[in-house]
């Protein structure tokens, strides 16, 4: 059965979520010169809703551009949105300001991609580690000593690098830093952007490592934006497909991986390199070409069909809405796939 | 986990790394400054100049204002004429020449000092503000700052000057209110390359105040090029006094500054060289000296460059 997105919510209005989006929409101006009538906007996030339930991890994925950052951003507004809702343990986030909303960043960090910009190179090891449990006076002096001490054991930092700066260390190091940092505050859900897409192969699952045994041990909630699905195989339970400013698909982590609905995702899915020669599947195979449009102009109806190999006239005109295709497998598609081998659902 | 008993060991560990660390800072400073050879000059010269003008009282072999009718355009030592009683020669009215740099030294360093501090106190916070907070505020300042680009510098100081009357506390204050400018654009420029870089937003993400952020993670990071500006700034403004003293404008008599032994003696400069060398030679060390110094400083201030 086909059902709104809406229905669904208030069916399991019963379910509280940690973290709701509704509708949110950013747009950017791009307007360039002073006197022209039409304003011209990038719309990096365009209308998406998702949820997070508490505990678990929500993979985002996507191409470069295609607004996953931006979500991230937004929730931990350091972007103010340009619609929409976003609803924090049933507090909407974006209508907070001031002593309010710093108080209640407490509980939302987040872990930043590139570890040799996300350290302030004039601070030392400790200081970086005691910021965010000095600035909600968590702790002082000796307790906080301590308490930075043991956040440096608890992510694998040898405690003798307290007075480092963030120079003398290698990538890995330095992201293990960060999610000191971003753990400090015992926050309830963690925004990780591209936490390892800038690490070594041999580091990247490490840091992985630390984030699962981190989140068992703090009862933490992820939400993983990568650019890529293995990245977010490794450690989402769920993961949203986004591609220009929309959620294409969003799922469990195993109905994506087994059955994607979206052609979309069975592009990334084949994009996705298979050492063994023999388990390639080449008769299958969808390729992807060309560039994703700019979501300054985006393409009308279904902003995919510029793309995709199964592309028909409505996927021109109408924009198809993200419906509940499956129990709990979300799709924005005309066209669903079946068993993602390509095979259209007959409608 | 075992933290407890591990915890324990490693504190020990710590406080004595942070024993060698604490003395590490001195012995860093000192390594780096030996590892420079500029450096070591630079600090050198400028102590040398800074003490200079603090016993000036007991260095000085005369005083400098006294007048001596029997001592006139004696030249310095080494020349036919020449005694060591003036090592470097005397002026048109018989003063000691090395006595009135020795005196002059105080002027020119206090108002060289003085006149940056002042500016770089204004420059910076104005360029951390426009450059942090950005659009209306951004808007204003740095309308203001062109405003104040577009008055030339040696006219608005001779303008203040002859209203106010030159005095040393007018020309600080007139010399560093028109040098704040290239600071407020300096630092203004560091910081909005410095607040796109993930620290900040992981700073504001905390929900760290914007004055600490500005406090603790901008002004460091735009320190060290303010630093290399301020020194070299330190030096013109030297040279600003010196070309005020030149106009007549600058610090009057009795007071002694380098500009103004410069000024009496270009009358000279033909027949007796000395009388403007001097003073000339005083200035170009001191800034030289000043400038070695600043590049040093911006490497002791980087951790980066910590090896």
């Amino acid at each position: 059965m086909v059902q709104k997105l809406e229905q669904v919510e208030t069916q399991t209005k019963k379910e509280e979520y940690l973290l709701e989006v509704k509708g949110l929409k950013k747009y950017f101006d791009v307007t360039e010169g002073l006197f022209k009538k039409e304003r011209q906007y990038l719309r990096a996030v365009d209308n998406i809703d998702f949820f997070v339930r508490q505990g678990e991890t929500l993979g985002i994925v996507g191409e470069s551009g295609c607004g996953k950052s931006t979500t991230g951003n937004l929730i931990m507004q350091l972007l103010d949105k340009t619609e929409g809702e976003i609803i924090f343990e049933g507090v909407d986030l974006s209508k907070l300001k001031g002593e309010a909303l710093r108080k209640k960043r407490a509980e939302i960090q987040m872990i930043f991609q590139d570890p040799f910009s996300s350290l302030n190179p004039r601070m030392r090891v400790f200081d970086i580690i005691a910021e965010p449990l000095k600035t909600h006076g968590v702790a002082k002096g000796k307790e906080l000593e301590n308490q930075v001490y043991e956040l440096m054991d608890v992510v694998g930092l040898d405690r003798s690098y307290a007075r480092r700066y963030p120079h003398e260390f290698s990538g890995g190091q330095r992201q293990r830093i960060g999610i000191a940092r971003a753990i400090a505050l015992k926050p309830k859900l963690i925004i990780c952007d591209e936490p390892v897409s800038a690490l070594d192969v041999s580091i990247q699952s490490q840091i992985l490592n630390l984030m699962s045994k981190l989140q068992k041990e703090f009862q933490l909630t992820y939400i993983f934006i990568a650019h890529g699905l293995p990245a977010v195989k490794h450690i989402s339970d769920r993961v949203a497909v986004m591609y220009l400013g929309k959620i294409v698909e969003i799922t469990t982590k195993e109905k994506l991986f087994d059955q994607p609905l979206h052609p979309y995702t069975e592009g990334l899915l084949a994009a996705v390199p298979i050492p063994d020669p023999t388990l390639r599947d080449q008769k299958h195979r969808i390729i992807i070409e060309g560039d994703m449009p700019s979501p300054a102009n985006p393409p009308s109806g279904c902003r995919f069909h510029t793309r995709c190999p199964y592309a028909q006239d409505k996927c021109r005109s109408e924009e198809p809405s993200l419906i509940e295709e499956k129990p709990d497998h979300f799709v924005a598609c005309h066209f669903p796939l079946e068993k993602g081998h390509g095979v259209l659902i007959e409608k | 986990m075992s933290v407890n008993t591990e915890t324990q060991n490693q504190n020990q560990v710590v406080s004595s790394v942070e024993k060698k660390q604490t003395t590490n800072g001195f012995v860093r400073w000192m390594r780096l400054l030996l590892k420079s050879k500029t450096g070591t000059f630079g600090l050198i010269i400028v102590l040398a100049v800074i003490l200079v003008a603090i016993f000036a009282k007991y260095l000085a072999p005369y005083d400098p204002n006294m007048i001596n009718p029997a001592a006139m355009l004696k030249p310095p030592f080494w020349l036919e004429g020449g005694s060591m009683e003036h090592i470097l020669g005397t002026d048109n009215l018989g003063r000691d020449i090395l006595s009135r740099i020795i005196y002059g030294s105080q002027v020119s360093l206090a108002v060289g000092l003085a006149a940056v501090a002042l500016a770089g106190v204004i420059g910076v916070f104005v360029g951390l503000v426009a450059g942090y907070y950005g659009g209306f505020i951004d808007n204003v300042l740095m309308r203001l700052v062109d405003s104040f680009l577009a008055i030339p510098t040696i006219l608005f100081a001779l303008v203040i000057l002859s209203i106010f009357g030159p005095s040393v506390t007018t020309l600080i204050v007139v010399l560093g209110i028109t040098n704040w400018v290239q600071y407020a654009r300096l630092v203004r420029g560091e910081v909005l390359s410095i607040k796109e870089r993930e620290f900040v937003k992981a700073a504001k993400s905390i929900g760290v105040r914007d004055n600490k952020i500005i406090l603790k993670h901008l002004l460091p990071n735009v320190i060290s090029p303010f630093i290399v500006i301020s020194t070299l700034s330190v030096a013109t403004t030297i040279i600003l006094e010196a070309s005020l003293s030149f106009l007549g404008l600058g610090i009057q008599p009795p007071t002694i500054s380098w500009g103004g032994i410069l000024s009496d003696g270009r009358d000279y400069i033909a027949t007796s060289w000395w009388l403007a060398t001097f003073p000339g030679l005083a200035i170009t060390i001191t800034v030289l000296a000043i400038i070695f110094l600043g590049d040093w400083l911006r490497d002791v201030l980087d951790p980066r460059s910590a090896k």
